[in-house]
């Protein structure tokens, strides 16, 4: 019988701890795919939230400038050694490509809007989020779960403005910034894979830039960087903020963020490219 | 003086899963209340439903006339600077000293200037014991160290309403009795309302005005003192004296064949783990460390209780009258029968001789 077996005298654990901890804020999930359109639907109010607080007085100043510089020192490095290499597949790629058609000499005007274009908005955003959004992430789901943010809130202060607010405009901030130095980067990487493993010669290279790129090509790029750095940051955010309870939600909510930035990343690339296309006609059309 | 708050039908749950339904009480203004309960009935949901850390389906948390459960953020934030919270394990912030921890509320609400912020935060660390720790980390001392900054921090904006989670917990029974001290002189000192939510019985019996049980999502009740600590209802009583002959089980439910298995181990002579009756009685209530201004709070809830005097239970009543000195006696009964003076909303005013 289970009831003697339940009543079997003997020291019982205390029940000590936490005096809900089975009781989880979960909202009940009836229909299936409710609960993912509730995160949605989160996500994007906390990107608008982000945003309105963003003018909101006091700005926290200092807060920004420490996360500006911590997503700035972990990513210029990876960003940097990512982006040598992938200037030079570009390069690589393209100009076997175009030495079939005897048009060697239009591989830098090739790789250099493969790289501004596209490449490194991707490269900086993937870095974001990888390294700078995963400890945004793990930092503030940490937070979450010790009561930090409850206890802030009950403070009076508003977890958004103070943490949330300071670290996405840092990522945004950073992203933008970081896509030039990957465009340059990125490019010269073509050019001395061009010039000295290819055998092209350096000016045929430098003259064709202009070819096909034009200056549109750097603002999109830089446009594409800033919304993928805010992307990055409110998706950290919002798994830091949600995460499971326990340290073990927390390190599942940092997965989560890194692999749902990376999907959103790749997805909002290519309707922003078909957009940009679109409004902008290729040169010499 | 610390402000009321009103609990009217308050039912939270998560999910499918009900934690307590239609929670109704007062918390008397400048008085000191303790919410009693089982491991996990809640207790830590109902605080932080107080403070709209969690929004409760139905009810209503009246705080100075704002419904804390359906007023916007804005307004939320406003009323929360009323409060000051003590978390379970101080919940402090891990990358900031205990000093920084503690200034933190001072440096976002004030324009205080840094020597003054100073002033305040070492008077408050060491009104808790913690002079001389200010410049190490949370990460570095005790569970019960934190505690005790979590509640210097949630002291220096000199709250009106101060709750405090489980503030005996992974506490010594001697830091117990101190930091119970410390809240009955605070009481003293800024007749803030307090509510304390634990399950530990030394808090219960000797610091509050007031007391409340939550048992299987229901509130068992909430009166003066004396009311549940006379109370027969089986909870109670089997909370009261700790033993395991009762409706409370490991599990959150008890069925009826381990409840008779028990009580035949019992009669076998088998220990019930309890501390017995003799541990039951009305402790007298700690008085606040001579030096320190009397407690308001005594007198006013003196008026109300007498007031709701002929509605309390028998046993209850006999407690209260029996914790009166004379000079309580000469100002309520005054020669007359008790529950015609009860009746009066200030029966010392017109009734003296």
């Amino acid at each position: 019988m289970t009831a003697e077996q339940r009543a079997v005298p003997g020291p019982p654990p205390a029940p000590s701890g936490p005096s809900a901890p089975a009781l989880e804020p979960l909202a009940p999930l009836t229909v299936p795919g409710l609960g993912a359109l509730r995160q949605i639907g989160q996500f994007f109010a906390l990107a608008i939230t982000v945003l309105r607080m963003t003018f909101k007085r006091p700005f926290q100043f200092r807060e920004f400038v420490e996360q500006f510089w911590f997503i700035a020192s972990v990513t210029i490095l990876p960003t940097a050694l990512i982006s040598i290499p992938f200037g030079a597949v570009i390069a690589l790629q393209v100009g076997s490509l175009l030495q079939q058609f005897s048009a060697q000499s239009f591989t830098g005007a090739g790789s250099v809007v493969a790289v501004v274009q596209q490449a490194s908005p991707l490269i900086v955003s993937l870095t974001i989020a990888g390294a700078g959004g995963s400890a945004i992430c793990a930092d503030l789901g940490a937070r979450k779960i010790r009561e930090e943010l409850d206890a802030m809130q009950v403070m009076g202060v508003s977890p958004i403005q103070r943490l949330v607010v300071p670290r996405v405009l840092a990522a945004t901030c950073v992203a933008v910034l970081l896509n030039g130095l990957t465009s340059v980067v990125g490019v010269l990487g073509g050019y001395f894979l061009n010039v000295y493993v290819q055998h092209g010669t350096p000016g045929a290279y430098l003259s064709s830039f202009a070819a096909l790129a034009q200056l549109p090509d750097l603002y999109i790029s830089e446009i594409k960087a800033l919304i993928f750095g805010f992307l990055a940051g409110v998706i950290a955010a919002h798994r830091g903020l949600n995460p499971r309870p326990g340290p073990k939600g927390v390190g599942d909510a940092v997965n989560e963020s890194v692999v749902i930035a990376f999907l959103m990343l790749f997805i909002v690339n290519v309707v922003l490219t078909a957009i940009y296309l679109q409004v902008v006609p290729a040169k010499g059309a | 003086m610390g402000i009321e708050v009103v609990v009217e039908g308050l039912t939270k749950s998560f999910g499918r899963q009900n934690v307590w339904r239609d929670v109704s009480l007062t918390l008397p203004a400048g008085e000191v209340s303790v919410m009693l309960g089982p491991s996990g009935t809640g207790k830590t949901v109902f605080l932080k439903s107080l403070v709209g850390l969690l929004r409760p389906e139905r009810g209503r948390v009246l705080v100075d006339g704002i419904d804390t459960v359906s007023c916007s953020e804005r307004r939320l934030y406003q009323v929360r600077r009323r409060f000051g919270v003590m978390f379970q394990d101080g919940a402090l912030f891990g990358s900031l000293s205990l000093f920084d921890n503690v200034a933190f509320p001072l440096r976002e609400h004030t324009r205080l200037r840094e020597h003054e912020i100073r002033d305040i935060v070492l008077e408050k660390m060491e009104m808790v014991g913690l002079g001389g720790e200010e410049a190490k980390l949370p990460g570095e001392i005790s569970g019960g160290m934190r505690k005790r900054a979590g509640l210097a921090r949630a002291l220096v904006l000199d709250p009106q309403i101060i709750l405090c989670d489980e503030p005996d917990s992974g506490l010594d029974p001697v830091r117990t009795a101190y930091l119970s001290q410390l809240l009955i002189d605070l009481n003293a000192e800024i007749d803030a309302t307090i509510l304390i939510v634990t399950h530990n019985i030394q808090i219960a019996s000797t610091v509050p005005d007031n007391i409340g049980m939550l048992f299987r999502g229901d509130l068992v009740g909430f009166g003066p003192r004396e009311v549940l600590l006379t109370s027969e209802q089986p909870v109670v009583s089997q909370f009261l004296e700790g033993r395991r002959i009762g409706p409370i089980g490991m599990s959150e439910e008890k069925d009826v064949a381990t409840m008779a298995l028990e009580q035949a181990h019992v009669e076998a002579g088998h220990h019930d783990g309890g501390t017995g009756t003799q541990s039951r009685g009305i402790m007298p209530q700690l008085d606040p460390t001579p030096g320190l201004p009397v407690r308001e709070a005594v007198q006013r809830r003196k008026d109300r209780v007498m007031t709701i005097l002929h509605t309390l239970p028998a046993r209850a009543q006999q407690a209260i009258m029996a914790s009166f000195s004379e000079a309580d006696r000469a100002r309520y009964l005054a020669g007359a029968p008790a529950a015609a003076e009860a009746a009066g909303p200030h029966p010392g005013a017109g009734t003296r001789p």
